[in-house]
C-alpha cells in the first residue's frame, strides 16, 4: 500500500531529527571535554542554559530576538542558492540596508509611525537589494563570480556606514563613541510584551513564507529550480536566465537589508558601527545546514540561537568569553560537513 | 621504411560497454618507422582500441605485446613507461601554464628543483628535430590549436614515447596547420617512431599512411598497404558498400509555393570558445519537407541548431521565421511560435535531472499553462497524457525525478513535450543517437508524420543510411558552410561521403 | 609633505603590512592548489593567541612564534581533512573554521589577557644610525617578510612541488593523467598555508601590540583573502598589495596629522575598489588569473 506524502515527510523528518540529535550530542560531548580541560563546569552550563531558555520567559524571548536576523540572512543565502549562486555578502547587504534606513529615519523624522515604518522597511529592503544587485549584474554579464564580488562588497559596506557615522550623521551627544543620533520613536519598530522581540520576527516569517510559496507554488520557482539544476537546459528551453539572476540577487540582498533595518530600528535605535556579530556568515551556515527547506531554516536558526545562549551563560556564570561558544558551533558543523560530504561523495 | 619487430601488437582484443560491443579486433600492430592509419566512421571503434593501447580502458579479452614481450597496461602512466604516447582530441594541457611547464609536468624523472636549462635543451632538440617549435614560456591558452597540438606531441615524445597514437589530429586544425602536422609525422617516422593515425579523412590516409586498417562496427574490416589503397575500396570498406539508397517510405511532397517556414539569408555567426563559425548560410525550409544535414560532428551542426532556436544570434545576415525577421527573437518567443527542439543529449540539454517528469514537461511551454502565479497542472497533465497516448509511448510516472529515467525514456518525455502542440518547425539534432532500433523507428516515423502534417523538419545525423531514408533533401555541412546539396536521386555514399570528409567536388542536386 | 611624514607612513605600512603579507602568502599557496580558505581569520587568531600564551609561559618569544606556526598548521590540517579528504564545501567549511578560530583563540588566550611578555626583539641594521635607525629597526619577521615572499615565489615557480601545486589548482584531472597525486599535494599546501597564517597572527601579538585581545586580528584574515585576488595569485605582487592595504590607514592618519582632511574610511575603501576594477577588467577581457579549479565549484563565470 503506498504511503502517503505526509507519512514519508514525517519519516524523513524524524530521520533527520535523530541524525541531528546524534551530531549535537557528539558535539556537546566534545565541547564539554574542552571546557573541563579549561577548568570549567560544562554540565552546569548546559543545565543553566536550558533553564534560562526554556524555563524563563525572558530567556525564551531573547532566543527569538537572536533568531530574527539569522532567519533573514539565511533566506538571503537560500534564495540565490536555488539558482546556483553563492551569496556570502549578507554582512554587507545588512549594513547597506541599515544605512539606507538611517538616511530615511534621519530625514523623515517628523513623519508619523504609520508612514515612517513602511517607508523605512522599504528603504531597508532597497538598500540591501541594490548592494546585492551590483554582484548580480557582474555575474549575469559573466564578468565577476558572485562569491568573490559579494565577499569584497562585505568590506566596503561597513566603511560606508563608518564614513557617515563619523561624518555627516555624527551624533553631537556622544563625542567619544561615534554613532548616529537616536531615531525618533516613530522610527522605532515596536517590541512586544516588555521583551526585545519585535516586529522583525513578523518580517522574518513573512519572508520565509514568501520564499516557500515562491519556490513551491509559482512558475518562477520552477524556472529558478531549473536554472539551479541545469542552467544550460533552462536556457535552451527559453527560461530568461539573465533577468532571473538580477531579480533574485536583488530580492536576496533586500531580505538581508531588512535584517539591517530591524537592527537599527528595533534593537539599536540608531546607526552604530558594530551592527552585526557575523549575522551574514552565520546565516550562510544556517542556510547551508538547512538545505533548501524553509522549515529547516527555522530549525537551524533556532539551534544557533540556543548555542548563542550557551555562550551568554558561559560568560555570565562561568567567566568565559562569549566567543568560546563558537567552538561548539564549529564542532557541530565540522561533524556535519564531514559526514554529509562523505555521504554524497559515496553516492 | 620499417625494420625490426613490431613496436606494439594487439591480438584478439574484445571490449564491451554493457551490451554494446565496442571492439572485436583480431590483430593490430605497428612497426618502427611506419605510419598505420586506423580509418573508419564515427562509432567504428577506433578510439576505443587506441584507449585500450594507452591504458585508459582495460580490454575484456586479448593480449598486448610491446617489442615482443607480453605486457599489462593498466593506466596511462604504465603506457608512457612502455613508450606509448597518445594525443587525444581534447588535450591534457593546462591552459594557464606555459609550454615548458606543461611538458615538464609529464616528465617522470623531473628533479625536485627543476633544472630548467637541461629540460629546455632537450625540448629544443626534439622541437627542432620534429618541427614542433614553440615558445617555451608562452601560456598554452595563447597558442593556436595547432600549436597546442605540437606541445602535446612534444610532451609525449619527451616523456619517452616511441609509439605515438594520434586521435583525429586534423579534426581541429586549419588546412595550413595540417601541413605542419604531417611534416612532424614524417620526421618522427624517419626517426623510427611508430605512428597510429586515427582518422576518417581519406585524403590524409592516402597521402601519409604506410598501412591502413579500416574499422567498421568494432571490427577491422580490412588492412591495405598504401600501394593497394584507392578511394573507392577504402570507402567500400568504411561504409560497408551501401551503394543503393534504401526504399523510401513516402514519395517526396510537391511544393506548392507556400511561404518558407525558415529562411536563412547569408547568415554568419561568430565562432570562438570552441564553437564553429557558420559562414554565409543561405537555406530555405519549406513546410512539409524533411531536410537532412549530413556531416562529421563538429562542423557546425550544433551551431546551426542553436541559430535556428534563438540560442545564437546571427552576426550577419537575416533569419526569417514564417516571413518575420526572427534574428533577435528570444528562445521563449521562438518556441512559442511553434518551433520544437529535439537535442542529442536530452539529459544534458533538454531536462533538469533534479526536477520531476511533470515539472520538466512544464518547462519550455511558455505562457500556455499560466494560471495566476502558478502553473495549471491539470491542463498540463491532460495535454501531456494525450501527447503520450498519441505518440503511443508508455506513460512514465510523472512524479519521478527525471534523473531516474533511462536515456530512452527521457527522449520519449522530451518528444512528448515537444510534439504536444503540433510544432510547425522541428530541429532534431542526432535524435536517434543511443536509441535502440525500435525507438529509432518510432522517432523517424514521428518526424515523417510531422512532415506529412506540413511541418518543416531539420534533422542532423551522422548515420547516412538514416538520412537517406527520411530526408526529402540533403545538405552537407563542412566547416560551417554548406558543401553540397542533394536530391533523393543522388543519395549515394560515394557522392555524399567525400563532401563530408573534405575531399570531392562540391555537388548540387540537379 | 615632508620626509618625516613619508618615513612615518612607510614605517607604519611596513609594520602593519607584515602580518598581512605572511597570511596572504599562506592563503595564496592554498588557493594555488585550488582551495579557498575563508577561515584564514581563525587561523591568524589561533596563531596570535597561541604565540602570546606560549611566549608568556616560557618567556621566549621565539618559542611562542614556533608554537604559533605549528598551531596554525595543525588546525589548517583539520580544514584540509574536511575539504580534501571529505570533499566538503570549501566556503561553508572555511566560515566554520573562522568561528572555530574565534572561539579557540578566546579560550586559549583568556588566562593571558593583560600578561606582559618580551616581544620579538627589534634589530638594528648595523651601520645605520640616527633617524635611519628609528626607521629601520624592526623585528625579525619584518625583515624576513619580503624574502619569504621571494621564497614562496621560487617554491611555486622553480620547483617540481610548486609546479604540481599550480597544476592541481588548474586541473586536478590533468595531474592525475600525469601520474601524480592531487590530494596529497593539497594537504601539503594547506599545511604550509596554516603555518604562514599562524605566523601572520603571531606577529600581531608578539611584535605589534605585545598584547592579546579577543578578535584582535580585526578582519585582517579577510583582507588577506582580498589581497590574494588583488595580487593576482602572485607572491611578488602580494608584497606591493600588503604595503598598499596596510598603508592605506597609515597614510590617512599621517595626512590627517598634516592637516589634510581625508576620511579613513574612504582611504580604506580604495584598495577594495581597485581590486574590483581589476576583476572587472579581467572579466571583460575574458582572462582570469585565478586558478581554474579554485573552490572546485566554477569560480569563473562558466
Amino acid at each position: 500500500m503506498p504511503r502517503s506524502a505526509a507519512t514519508l515527510c514525517l519519516e524523513s523528518a524524524l530521520g533527520a531529527a535523530s541524525r541531528a540529535a546524534l551530531v549535537t550530542l557528539v558535539a556537546l560531548g566534545a565541547f564539554a571535554a574542552l571546557l573541563t580541560a579549561a577548568g570549567k563546569d560544562p554540565l552546569k552550563a548546559y543545565v543553566d542554559t536550558i533553564a534560562y531558555v526554556f524555563g524563563n520567559p525572558y530567556g525564551f524571548s531573547e532566543l527569538l530576538v537572536r533568531m530574527i536576523p539569522l532567519l533573514l540572512t539565511a533566506v538571503a543565502v537560500a534564495l540565490p542558492s536555488r539558482i546556483g549562486l553563492i551569496n556570502v555578502g549578507g554582512e554587507g547587504q545588512l549594513y547597506m540596508g541599515a544605512w539606507l534606513t538611517t538616511a530615511g529615519a534621519l530625514s523623515l523624522s517628523d513623519q508619523p509611525a504609520y508612514v515612517l515604518l513602511p517607508v523605512l522597511t522599504l528603504l531597508g529592503f532597497v538598500g540591501g537589494g541594490l548592494w546585492a544587485l551590483i554582484a548580480g549584474v557582474l555575474r549575469a554579464l559573466r564578468l565577476v563570480n558572485e562569491t568573490i564580488s559579494t565577499l569584497l562588497l562585505n568590506y566596503v559596506a561597513p566603511m560606508i556606514v563608518g564614513f557617515f557615522i563619523f561624518g555627516p550623521w555624527r551624533s553631537p551627544e556622544s563625542a567619544s563613541y561615534p554613532q548616529s543620533p537616536a531615531f525618533v520613536d516613530a522610527a522605532r519598530l515596536p517590541s512586544f510584551f516588555h521583551t526585545r522581540v519585535n516586529a522583525g520576527l513578523f518580517y522574518a516569517f513573512v519572508c520565509l513564507l514568501l520564499y516557500w510559496l515562491l519556490m513551491t507554488r509559482t512558475r518562477w520557482g520552477l524556472e529558478m529550480r531549473a536554472i539551479g539544476g541545469n542552467p544550460e537546459a533552462a536556457r535552451q528551453l527559453g527560461v530568461p536566465v539573465f533577468r532571473i539572476i538580477l531579480i533574485v540577487m536583488f530580492l536576496a540582498g533586500g531580505v538581508a537589508g531588512l535584517a539591517g533595518m530591524v537592527e537599527v530600528t528595533a534593537i539599536q535605535g540608531r546607526l552604530v558601527s558594530e551592527l552585526s556579530p557575523g549575522y551574514g556568515f552565520i546565516g550562510f551556515l544556517v542556510a547551508w545546514l538547512a538545505g533548501t527547506s524553509a522549515v529547516g531554516i527555522v530549525v537551524m536558526a533556532f539551534l544557533f540561537a540556543v548555542i548563542s545562549s550557551v555562550g551568554d551563560i558561559l560568560q555570565i556564570t562561568q567567566g568565559l568569553p562569549f566567543a568560546v561558544v563558537n567552538i561548539l558551533m564549529a564542532v557541530i558543523l565540522f561533524i556535519v560537513l564531514a559526514r554529509r560530504s562523505v555521504g554524497s561523495a559515496a553516492r | 621504411m620499417t625494420h625490426g619487430p613490431p613496436l606494439i601488437e594487439a591480438d584478439g582484443i574484445v571490449k564491451r560497454f554493457g551490451s554494446l560491443l565496442a571492439n572485436d579486433v583480431a590483430h593490430f600492430d605497428v612497426r618502427p618507422g611506419e605510419v598505420v592509419s586506423l580509418l573508419g566512421e564515427n562509432g567504428a571503434g577506433k578510439s576505443t582500441l587506441a584507449k585500450i593501447l594507452y591504458g585508459y580502458y582495460a580490454a575484456d579479452a586479448g593480449e598486448i605485446r610491446v617489442r615482443g614481450e607480453r605486457v599489462d597496461i593498466s593506466s596511462p602512466r604504465d603506457a608512457r613507461a612502455l613508450g606509448i604516447g597518445m594525443v587525444f582530441q581534447t588535450f591534457t594541457l593546462i591552459p594557464a601554464l606555459s609550454v615548458f611547464e606543461n611538458v615538464a609536468l609529464f616528465q617522470s624523472d623531473l628533479p625536485a628543483v627543476m633544472r630548467r636549462g637541461e629540460i629546455l635543451a632537450r625540448m629544443r632538440h626534439y622541437a627542432d628535430r620534429f618541427h614542433l617549435a614553440a615558445d617555451p614560456w608562452q601560456p598554452v591558452r595563447q597558442l593556436a590549436v595547432g600549436e597546442q597540438q605540437k606541445v602535446e606531441i612534444l610532451k609525449q615524445v619527451l616523456a619517452g614515447a616511441r609509439v605515438l597514437i594520434l586521435d583525429e589530429p586534423t579534426k581541429v586544425l586549419a588546412p595550413q596547420e595540417c601541413e605542419g602536422l604531417f611534416r612532424t609525422i614524417a620526421e618522427l617516422r624517419a626517426e623510427g617512431f611508430g605512428i597510429v593515425l586515427i582518422t576518417h579523412k581519406l585524403r590524409e590516409v592516402l597521402s601519409s599512411a604506410d598501412r591502413i586498417a579500416v574499422m567498421r562496427q568494432a571490427r577491422i574490416a580490412g588492412t591495405l598497404d598504401r600501394r593497394e589503397a584507392t578511394q573507392e575500396n577504402l570507402l567500400r570498406l568504411m561504409f560497408g558498400g551501401a551503394l543503393v539508397a534504401p526504399a523510401r517510405r513516402t514519395s517526396p511532397p510537391i511544393h506548392d509555393g507556400h511561404g518558407y517556414a525558415l529562411e536563412l539569408r547569408e547568415v554568419s555567426t561568430l565562432g570562438g570558445s570552441g564553437a564553429m563559425q557558420l559562414r554565409d548560410l543561405s537555406i530555405a525550409f519549406r513546410p512539409g519537407e524533411i531536410v537532412g544535414v549530413a556531416g562529421v560532428s563538429g562542423n557546425g551542426q550544433r551551431e546551426l541548431g542553436e541559430l535556428i532556436l534563438g540560442l545564437r544570434r546571427p552576426h550577419a545576415g537575416t533569419k526569417l521565421l514564417w516571413g518575420e525577421d526572427a534574428s533577435r527573437w528570444s528562445v521563449a518567443t521562438v518556441r512559442e511560435k511553434g518551433v520544437a527542439s529535439i537535442p542529442d543529449d536530452p539529459l544534458a540539454l533538454a531536462c533538469v535531472p533534479g526536477l520531476t517528469v511533470r515539472e520538466n514537461l512544464a518547462l519550455g511551454t511558455g505562457v500556455r499553462y499560466r494560471a495566476g502565479l502558478g502553473v495549471d497542472w491539470q491542463a498540463l497533465d491532460g495535454d501531456m497524457q494525450r501527447s503520450f497516448a498519441r505518440l503511443k509511448f508508455p506513460r512514465p510516472n510523472f512524479e519521478a525525478r527525471a534523473a531516474t529515467l533511462s536515456g530512452g525514456n527521457l527522449q520519449r518525455v522530451v518528444l512528448a513535450r515537444e510534439f504536444a502542440h503540433a510544432p510547425k518547425l522541428i530541429v532534431a539534432l542526432y535524435p536517434t543517437r543511443g536509441l535502440d532500433a525500435r525507438s529509432t523507428m518510432t522517432v523517424r516515423a514521428l518526424l515523417e508524420d510531422a512532415r506529412d502534417g506540413d511541418a518543416a523538419v531539420l534533422i542532423v545525423s551522422e548515420d547516412l543510411d538514416e538520412l537517406f531514408a527520411v530526408s526529402d533533401r540533403l545538405l552537407v555541412l563542412y566547416r560551417g558552410a554548406i558543401a553540397g546539396e542533394f536530391g533523393p536521386r543522388d543519395f549515394r555514399a560515394e557522392a555524399v561521403g567525400p563532401l563530408m570528409v573534405g575531399t570531392g567536388d562540391r555537388a548540387d542536386a540537379a | 609633505m615632508n620626509a618625516a611624514l613619508i618615513a612615518g607612513v612607510i614605517a607604519s605600512s611596513i609594520l602593519s603590512g607584515t602580518s598581512l603579507l605572511y597570511a596572504t602568502l599562506g592563503e595564496l599557496v592554498g588557493e594555488r592548489a585550488g582551495i579557498v580558505n575563508l577561515g584564514l581569520e581563525g587561523i591568524m587568531l589561533i596563531g596570535a593567541a597561541t604565540g602570546f600564551a606560549v611566549a608568556a609561559l616560557t618567556g621566549d618569544p621565539y618559542v611562542g612564534l614556533a608554537a604559533a606556526a605549528l598551531a596554525g598548521g595543525a588546525v589548517n590540517l583539520i580544514f584540509a581533512y574536511l575539504v580534501v579528504g571529505c570533499r566538503a564545501n570549501q566556503l561553508a567549511t572555511g566560515l566554520c573554521l573562522m568561528f572555530f578560530g574565534l572561539g579557540l583563540s578566546a579560550l586559549v588566550g583568556r588566562p593571558f589577557v593583560g600578561a606582559l611578555i618580551t616581544g620579538l626583539p627589534r634589530m638594528h641594521l648595523p651601520g645605520v644610525g640616527g633617524a635611519g635607525a628609528r626607521l629601520l629597526s624592526y623585528d625579525m619577521l619584518v625583515y624576513l617578510a619580503a624574502p619569504a615572499a621571494l621564497f614562496i615565489w621560487w617554491l611555486l615557480f622553480r620547483t617540481r612541488w610548486g609546479l604540481v601545486v599550480r597544476a592541481v589548482g588548474e586541473s586536478p584531472a590533468v595531474v592525475y593523467a600525469a601520474g601524480r597525486r592531487p590530494a596529497f599535494v593539497q594537504y601539503q599546501a594547506l599545511a604550509l598555508a596554516g603555518l604562514l597564517g599562524g605566523v601572520g597572527g603571531a606577529h600581531l601579538s608578539l611584535a605589534l601590540t605585545l598584547t592579546w585581545a579577543e578578535g584582535m586580528t580585526a578582519g585582517r584574515g579577510f583582507i588577506a583573502i582580498a589581497l590574494v585576488i588583488f595580487a593576482r595569485w602572485n607572491p611578488l605582487w602580494a608584497i606591493a598589495g600588503a604595503l598598499l592595504f596596510g598603508g592605506a590607514e597609515a597614510l590617512q592618519l599621517q595626512l590627517q596629522a598634516a592637516g589634510a582632511d581625508v576620511s579613513p574610511f574612504v582611504m580604506n575603501m580604495i584598495p577594495y575598489l581597485l581590486t574590483f576594477l581589476v576583476l572587472i577588467l579581467w572579466g571583460w577581457n575574458r582572462q582570469s588569473a585565478a586558478p581554474a579549479a579554485l573552490g572546485r565549484t566554477h569560480f569563473g563565470v562558466e
